[in-house]
């Protein structure tokens, strides 16, 4: 008797009796962003509950660290976030160099902070666009992409290879950029981006579809956000002005004038419209460093820890030995622990880096930004129907190749 | 030391150990302060209450990640460590308890509700137990799995592989086989303390026998008449090159001028008899 009752008090019941039932999101689903699935409680068309199972990407990066150098460990991190392989490289090194405390040259530091703000433009491009689709506009995407092959170009000319770089060395950065490449990405970001950018997000911004999509869906709090470990664009979104690179500055990010795009109403059309201005910031950076960037060396001239000139070692044998030392024993780093953020493109991407002073890496955790937005998924989704699943999980701006490690 | 790097420069106010060395009394086991970074490690148990202090008291807002470390040489073999960010006071700190694999650790979750997560991959990869926590399921690992790879004792191949079969049209486990042994590149120069173990190496060390073979007296020496008269048998068949033996053939001209060295004088040939073993040594 009490179960009928039950029944029939419940709010989506009209003529017919309907019971919770669950389905699988993914893990093979082209708005899962990867391999995701979410194991979704459901009441007619409303969310109920949504339990993420993650992992089905874990490959073990951070053993594999333990059983390589801290040189070849490094490739690990492009591997992650493969939307933006730079930005990964980054807080490693850093964390590398904050332990051997190794003094990177301007012109090296000058081209980690440009082409990390690339790497921004690069990753922004592919969540803008994969967002604009989940909730179903085609051409966005398409243009963005466009945008997103001319980053590729710039960092195959940088590093040899367009994704892949291991271009960050612990010291400075691989090799120096040709003069023509600067130039290029100057005029790029001048023309070609702003313009074509400029005319996909006109189709999206205002678009009666795109904001009732988007607007006030999975509105989450100040506190809410705080509390739930949120970072990058999401805790933006939430209206809190914090980013790493203005906060906790690294490399040459002190001297950098840009603003941080704040939101209002913490829904996901906020997030969006944070990655959107965000964009046009990073321009503004990468337009700084050209100007301020001067000439000089991109390496730590401590050749303890970054190789010799291959002219060099034609000529020196002192430099013959240390290329080969490092290229096989590697540096020794010494003994302790640090824990090392920056403000990668999708939020705080953290290395907590243990060295027991030999020649590998004690232990590497990885911090993903991930994590935390996931695991906020299930409070965040809650009451909302479920094609808005997509639309909270593309404004979360999700890879897995980093959540699963 | 003077900083030379560029990592992220945060707030480590002067005084900021001495002010939470004091805030967490005797929660407290050490704290550290090493490059740049404030670590302190409290007791296991009170991990909640020392964090909850931060937490409300000193501006501890935000729980960026909890990682799990493997010592498998300490009495506590495990240690957690909780990163701690303070939007308002721009500062960073590491918290840390050590623990073991019957000893749990107090759960978090109810400070912080992303602590779910954190907690579940500690757990996962170590098996580091979280009293408290009431989803303490497996995350990353697959459906199933057993044992805690990131233990140090796990080994990096791990112990099943899985591929589809064709033949029964599903997903199958097996333990694992390489195809060629797994290659530990050890670089660590010799000089400086790498400890390789190469095959045979472990009959240099053999354990000490309980009845050590001793000589006492001059009979266990194994010297005396028997052995001198072994000894002065001529083993080869001939004397050691001989003056008459066969064909003499000049040196080669020497390839540079060396004054300072006497012309070699005289025949000194080796025969076959010399260099060979006598007769009836022979098979």
């Amino acid at each position: 008797m009490s179960h009928a009752m039950h029944l029939e008090e419940s709010p989506t019941t009209g003529d017919e009796v309907i019971t919770n039932y669950t389905i699988n999101f993914g893990p093979q689903h082209p708005a899962a962003h990867g391999v995701l699935r979410m194991v979704m409680e459901l009441d007619g068309e409303i969310i109920e509950r949504i339990d993420p199972h993650v992992g089905l990407l874990h490959r073990g990066t951070e053993k594999l660290i333990e059983h390589k150098t801290y040189l070849q460990a490094l490739p690990y991190f492009d591997r992650l976030d493969y939307c933006s392989p730079l930005a990964q490289e980054y807080s490693y090194v850093l964390a590398i160099e904050k332990l051997l405390n190794v003094e990177v040259p301007e012109r090296g530091q000058y081209l980690r902070v440009l082409f990390a703000e690339l790497t921004r433009i690069c990753n922004h491009m592919l969540n803008i666009g994969a967002h604009v689709m989940d909730v179903g506009a085609m051409t966005p995407n398409l243009w963005v992409f466009e945008l997103r092959e001319d980053c590729m170009n710039f960092f195959e000319r940088a590093s040899g290879a367009r994704m892949h770089s291991a271009w960050f060395r612990p010291g400075g950065v691989h090799q120096d950029v040709p003069e023509k490449l600067l130039v290029d990405i100057g005029n790029w970001v001048d023309g070609r981006l702003q313009e074509l950018f400029g005319d996909a997000m006109s189709l999206v911004l205002d678009n009666r579809i795109f904001k009732q999509r988007n607007v006030d869906i999975a509105v989450v709090s100040k506190d809410d956000a705080v509390a739930w470990g949120f970072s990058g664009p999401m805790i933006r979104a939430a209206g809190i002005p914090w980013d790493l690179r203005k906060s906790q500055p690294y490399d040459v990010y002190d001297r950098m004038e840009f603003d941080i795009p704040v939101g209002t109403n913490s829904d996901c059309y906020d997030r969006f419209v944070v990655r959107v201005k965000e964009v046009y910031e990073s321009a503004k950076i990468i337009k700084q460093c050209l100007a301020q960037m001067p000439s000089g060396p991109i390496c730590s001239d401590d050749r303890k820890v970054s190789p010799p000139k291959r002219a060099e070692m034609k000529q020196s044998m002192e430099a013959l030995i240390h290329h080969f030392k490092l290229y096989t024993e590697g540096f020794h780093v010494p003994a302790g622990e640090v824990y090392v953020a920056t403000e990668s493109p999708k939020g705080e991407f953290g290395v907590y880096l243990v060295s027991d002073g030999s020649n590998k890496p004690y232990r590497c955790k990885i911090r993903p930004t991930a994590f935390s937005h996931l695991q906020a998924m299930d409070f965040m989704s809650k009451g909302h129907m479920l094609p808005d699943a997509t639309a909270i999980l593309g404004a979360i701006d999700v890879v897995f190749g980093e959540c699963d490690r | 030391m003077a900083v030379l790097h560029s990592a992220p420069r945060f707030r480590l106010i002067d005084g900021l150990k001495a002010a939470l060395t004091q805030a967490l009394d005797d929660h407290l086991v050490e704290a550290d302060e090493e490059h740049g970074e404030l670590l302190l490690t409290v007791k296991r148990d009170s991990i909640e209450d020392a964090l909850r202090i931060l937490r409300d008291n000193h501006d501890y807002q935000q729980l960026m990640e909890i990682a799990g470390v493997d010592y498998p040489s300490r009495a506590e073999r495990f240690e957690v460590v909780y990163m701690l960010l303070s939007l308002t006071s721009n500062s960073r700190i590491m918290v840390k308890c050590t623990a073991s694999e019957d000893t749990p650790v107090p759960t978090v979750t109810t400070l912080w509700p992303n602590a779910g997560w954190l907690e579940r991959e500690v757990f996962d990869m170590y098996g580091v137990l979280f009293s408290g926590n009431t989803d303490l399921r497996r995350i990353l690992t697959d459906y199933g799995f057993e044992g805690h790879p990131f233990r140090k004792d796990f080994p990096l191949t791990g112990y099943h592989e899985l591929r589809y079969s064709e033949d029964e049209k599903r997903v199958v486990y097996e333990p694992v086989e390489l195809a060629q042994d797994l290659r530990q590149f050890d670089f660590m120069s010799p000089w400086e303390g790498a400890d390789y173990v190469l095959p045979g190496d472990e009959k240099a060390d053999t354990p000490p026998v309980d009845d050590p073979k001793t000589t006492e007296s001059p009979k266990q020496t194994g010297a005396g008449a028997k052995a001198d008269a072994k000894a002065a048998e001529k083993v080869s068949a001939d004397a050691p090159a001989g003056k008459d033996g066969g064909e003499a053939t000049d040196a080669p001209e020497p390839t540079e001028d060396r004054h300072a060295r006497a012309k070699r004088e005289g025949k000194a040939t080796d025969t076959a008899e010399a260099t060979e073993p006598r007769k009836k040594d022979r098979p």
